[in-house]
Order: structure tokens, then C-alpha cells, then sequence
């Protein structure tokens, strides 16, 4: 008998245990509604499959009476549009000064100590701020995500800069590369990868933040929408929206795994081979 | 005048002394290559004519005027590893040098100017026989391959000196074989000047025309850093004996050794 470390399940195996406890967790709940349910049928903590099929229908096919709008996709848009405004920014700040603190020691030496510093602040502190200042409006939404996650992309990138191999960029000047040339063929394309990756790892903190400001501070949206069925304990409208915010998560990081698949066949590789997961 | 000449040049940091009084001329087109104990001051020595360290005391000239202190397109370099660049192709690592001369701002070219890079890169990759390699990226080459890759790339720009740094030190003996050859080739054909630091004293003895070993001459067991080390051989070679050779691998093979207490000081 091998060593319990050494044991890897084969292909089926693998599918069948990842599965089970999905299916666990539905079986719970379903025993558990069924159980509340034949106590008291108008019980709404944990609605039955066909209470929840009905809502999802009526909140994604029909229209709604006060505002002729189908909720869930204008929502899903809503959101969709701020996460999207707020990532994008910040990837392109996390970027520009990513490179440029990781690149250049005076700017390093200018910006860092602020970066590090405006990184520990916890950006749901600063949210009155932002509504005193922006308003309570789109913007400081999408501002609340880019102070959220800007300061870790900075800092997650400069590292990545850092860790280039100094021989590369010595290589470069031998090769008659000015600091911009450096910057431009050397740097640039060999953090883009990295930075797919670390915007992956920002994206719960995106959610999370794009959700709270909903919740506060907005008239439609994913968030919004759970916080104000809350008040009639509408269980069979929440559970949806978190599976659905859920799968939308989890196409984003697909999709972005793929493109940087796609487009950076040699980072891939090169991690492979160095042992590191893809 | 001689092409390049070191004037007494010491590296210190702080209390500890690598180099010290190193004084040598270089013709044009010499071959030297650096033998030494690890930890000598070998890389040190390169870096200095690299351009990444400077002389604590006396100068490095070259034509006259002292070295520049930063990296620059006269002075080419292959490192033992990290050499190329994992984002680009083979092809592409090559053109690049071109590129960067010919188009400052965006370090690209587009086009005609383009294809003929591309044609000069092509004809390089095969004299070094990368030719069939042209798209592939530098992680699917062998280490022998992206050496070769890594000199073909310094040599674009037509560097007047090249530095290599241990360049075959990973490969196994018969690439290393190979690779021989094709420094030698490269040398002839580009008229180069060649420092080559090596741990490989028989790869010091057959190639290039000169052999400088780096050595510390004065040792105080208590203080082994006190003393830098010196070029104490500076040998043409192929007229070196048999003799010398084992001399100076005993030298080298004994460096640990030296830093034990001379019997008898102890009671």
C-alpha cells in the first residue's frame, strides 16, 4: 500500500468526488425546505425549486409592470458595466505604475512608501468620502472598486517587474536599449501576463466592493437588488442572484484564463516548467 | 596605445578587498579567457568592463577614454543563463537589437524595413545553426541552442567586445565541444575582442590567445579577506608546457585548502 500522499484519484474519480459535495449541499437543502415547508407552507427562509423556477422566470423573462424593464438583465448590465469601468481602471493604473515604480528606482523610490501606504486603508472607511465627494452617483461606485484593488495591482505588478531577471534588462542595453525601449519590448509584455493574473485574484475584491456600493448607494444592480428584497425575507429572489453573480464570477476568470492562454503561450510554458501551476 | 587598458584597479566593498592591483593591455582582437577559484573576483572583473561596477581605485580606458559606466551597444554579453528574452521568438530575439537602433520611439519596425532585419537576423540564426528554429520561443531550446541563440543576439549590432560570462557552464562536454568552435568561428568572422571567464582551465588552455588566471597572492588566514586578488598568470596561449598547466590547476584545486592554519602554529 502506497503512502496516502502518493495516491492520485484517476479521471472518474476525480469528476465524481468534485461532485459530491455539490450534490450533498442540494440534497441538505432540499430535505431542509421540504421539511420547513411541510410545517408551514407560506415559510419563505428556504423556498422550494419550484418557488425559486417561478421567480427566476418572472425576473428574467418578463418585464416589470412599474418599469417595463426585465430586472435581472438590466441589473446584470448595471453591474456588469461598473465592474468592468472599475477593473478596467485600475488594471491600466495598476499597470502603468506598476512598470514604472518596478522599472525605475527614482519613481520607485517616489511612489512606493504611497502606494504601500494608501494600500492599508480599508476602502469601505473612505465610502462616506467618496459619496461626500462624487456624490451619490455612478462614479463613486466605480471609484469605490478602483481604490479597493488599484493599490494591490500596483504593488502585485512592481513585484513582477522586480522579479525580471536583471540579466535581461543588462542584456537590453548591450543590445542599445534606452530606459523607454526597456520599458516598451522588455517589461511591458512579460508583466501583461501577470497582470491577467493578479487582476483574477482582484476580482472578489472587485465584486465585493461593486456589491457594498450597490447596496448603498444605487437604484438597480445585482446588489441592489438582493439588499432591497431583503426587506420581504424574498429568499427566492437572493438565492438566484448569488448563483447567478456567482456563475458571472466565474465565467470572468474563465475567460480570462483563456485569453491568457491564448496570448502568452510561452508565460504558460515557462511557469509549467518551473514547476509553478499554469 | 593598446585598445583597452587597466591602470592598477582595485575593487573594495568596505573592509573587504576582491581585486587589487590589476594592470593589464588588451590588443584589439585578443581572446582572453579568466580562469580563478570561485568567489575570486572573476564576475566582478567582467562587470567592470560590463559597465555594472566601477573601479573603487584606478581606471579601466578603452581607446583612451575611461569605460562607460552603464551597459552600452560596444560592449555585447552573454550571461550563463537568462540571456534571451521567454517572450520572444527566436527570430524575434535576434531582430531586436535592429529594431531598437532603427526605430527609438516604439522600439518596433514595421514593413520593409521590417523584412530586412528579418533577412539579416535569418542569415545569422543559420551561420550559428539555428535556422531551423526560426518561430519557436527560447523555453522549447535546449541550454545549448539558447546559448547559441544568446550569441547571435549580441553579435547583430556588431559589438567591438564581447563578454561572456561563464557562457557554456551549464552545457554538457560534447556541446561544449561544439560551442568552442563556434566562438572561434565568431571571433574571426566579427574581429571581436573576447573576455571569457570559465571554471573549465582546459577550455582556458585551448582557446583564445590568452589565458589570465585570478589569484589571490597574499592570504592572511585570520582575515582572509583582507587581500585582493591579482592576475598572476598571463599566459599566450599555446606555447604554455604541460608543466605550467598542472601547476596552475594545483594552484586552483588547492585555493580551499589555504585558508587551514600552516601546521606548527598551533601547539
Amino acid at each position: 500500500m502506497k503512502k496516502f500522499i502518493n495516491l492520485h484519484p484517476n479521471k472518474s474519480a476525480r469528476w465524481f468526488l468534485g461532485i459530491l459535495p455539490f450534490a450533498l449541499l442540494l440534497v441538505l437543502y432540499l430535505t431542509a425546505s421540504g421539511a420547513r415547508l411541510a410545517e408551514n407552507p407560506n415559510d419563505k427562509l428556504l423556498p422550494a425549486f419550484t418557488t425559486i423556477g417561478e421567480s427566476v422566470y418572472r425576473l428574467a423573462f418578463e418585464a416589470n409592470k412599474r418599469s417595463g424593464e426585465i430586472l435581472l438583465w438590466g441589473d446584470t448590465a448595471s453591474s456588469l458595466s461598473r465592474l468592468a469601468w472599475g477593473v478596467g481602471v485600475s488594471a491600466l493604473a495598476g499597470l502603468v505604475f506598476g512598470v514604472l515604480n518596478g522599472a525605475i528606482p527614482y519613481v520607485r523610490a517616489n511612489l512606493s512608501p504611497l502606494v504601500t501606504f494608501l494600500s492599508l486603508i480599508p476602502p469601505m472607511a473612505i465610502l462616506p468620502i467618496l459619496f461626500i465627494v462624487f456624490g451619490l452617483g455612478e462614479l463613486s461606485q466605480v471609484m469605490l472598486i478602483v481604490i479597493g484593488i488599484t493599490p494591490f495591482l500596483i504593488r502585485d505588478l512592481q513585484q513582477r517587474v522586480l522579479e525580471i531577471p536583471a540579466e535581461q534588462i543588462i542584456k537590453a542595453q548591450t543590445l542599445g536599449a534606452s530606459t523607454w525601449q526597456i520599458m516598451l519590448r522588455v517589461i511591458l509584455p512579460q508583466v501583461l501576463p501577470r497582470l491577467i493574473d493578479a487582476v483574477r485574484l482582484s476580482l472578489g475584491s472587485a465584486w465585493l466592493f461593486l456589491i457594498a456600493a450597490e447596496a448603498i448607494a444605487s437604484t438597480d444592480g445585482l446588489g441592489y437588488r438582493i439588499f432591497l428584497v431583503r426587506r420581504y425575507l424574498s429568499m427566492d429572489v437572493i438565492l438566484p442572484y448569488v448563483v447567478w453573480i456567482t456563475l458571472l464570477a466565474f465565467l470572468i476568470d474563465f475567460a480570462l484564463r483563456k485569453i491568457s492562454l491564448w496570448s502568452f503561450p510561452w508565460f504558460h510554458t515557462q511557469t509549467a516548467s518551473n514547476g509553478k501551476p499554469a | 596605445m593598446s585598445y583597452i587598458q587597466i591602470q592598477n584597479v582595485w575593487k573594495e566593498y568596505g573592509d573587504q578587498i576582491v581585486l587589487e592591483r590589476i594592470n593589464a593591455q588588451v590588443k584589439k582582437g585578443d581572446f582572453i579567457t579568466i580562469v580563478g577559484a570561485s568567489g575570486c573576483g572573476k564576475t566582478t572583473f567582467l562587470k567592470m568592463l560590463l559597465g555594472t561596477e566601477s573601479p573603487s581605485r584606478g581606471a579601466i580606458l578603452l581607446e583612451g577614454q575611461p569605460i562607460p559606466a552603464e551597459p552600452s551597444e560596444q560592449r555585447g554579453i552573454v550571461f550563463q543563463r537568462y540571456s534571451v528574452f521567454p517572450h520572444m521568438t527566436v527570430l524575434k530575439n535576434v531582430m531586436l537589437a535592429r529594431e531598437l537602433e532603427r526605430s527609438p520611439l516604439l522600439g518596433k519596425l514595421f514593413g520593409r524595413a521590417r523584412r530586412q532585419v528579418q533577412e539579416e537576423a535569418t542569415d545569422l540564426l543559420l551561420r550559428v545553426g539555428l535556422g531551423h528554429a526560426l518561430k519557436k520561443y527560447p523555453h522549447e531550446l535546449s541550454g545549448g541552442m539558447q546559448q547559441r541563440l544568446a550569441l547571435a543576439q549580441s553579435l547583430i549590432r556588431k559589438p567591438a567586445i564581447l563578454l561572456l560570462d561563464e557562457p557554456f557552464g551549464a552545457l554538457d562536454p560534447g556541446i561544449r565541444a561544439d560551442m568552442h568552435g563556434l566562438v572561434l568561428d565568431l571571433w574571426k568572422q566579427h574581429q571581436l575582442t573576447i573576455f571569457m571567464i570559465t571554471h573549465d582551465l582546459k577550455e582556458g588552455f585551448s582557446l583564445g590567445t590568452r589565458l589570465w588566471v585570478f589569484d589571490k597572492v597574499r592570504l592572511d588566514p585570520q582575515a582572509p579577506n583582507a587581500f585582493g586578488a591579482r592576475v598572476t598568470y598571463d599566459i599566450p596561449v599555446g606555447q604554455a608546457d604541460r608543466s605550467l598547466y598542472q601547476k596552475i590547476d594545483r594552484q586552483l584545486e588547492a585555493q580551499p585548502l589555504r585558508f587551514e592554519l600552516p601546521q606548527g602554529v598551533l601547539p
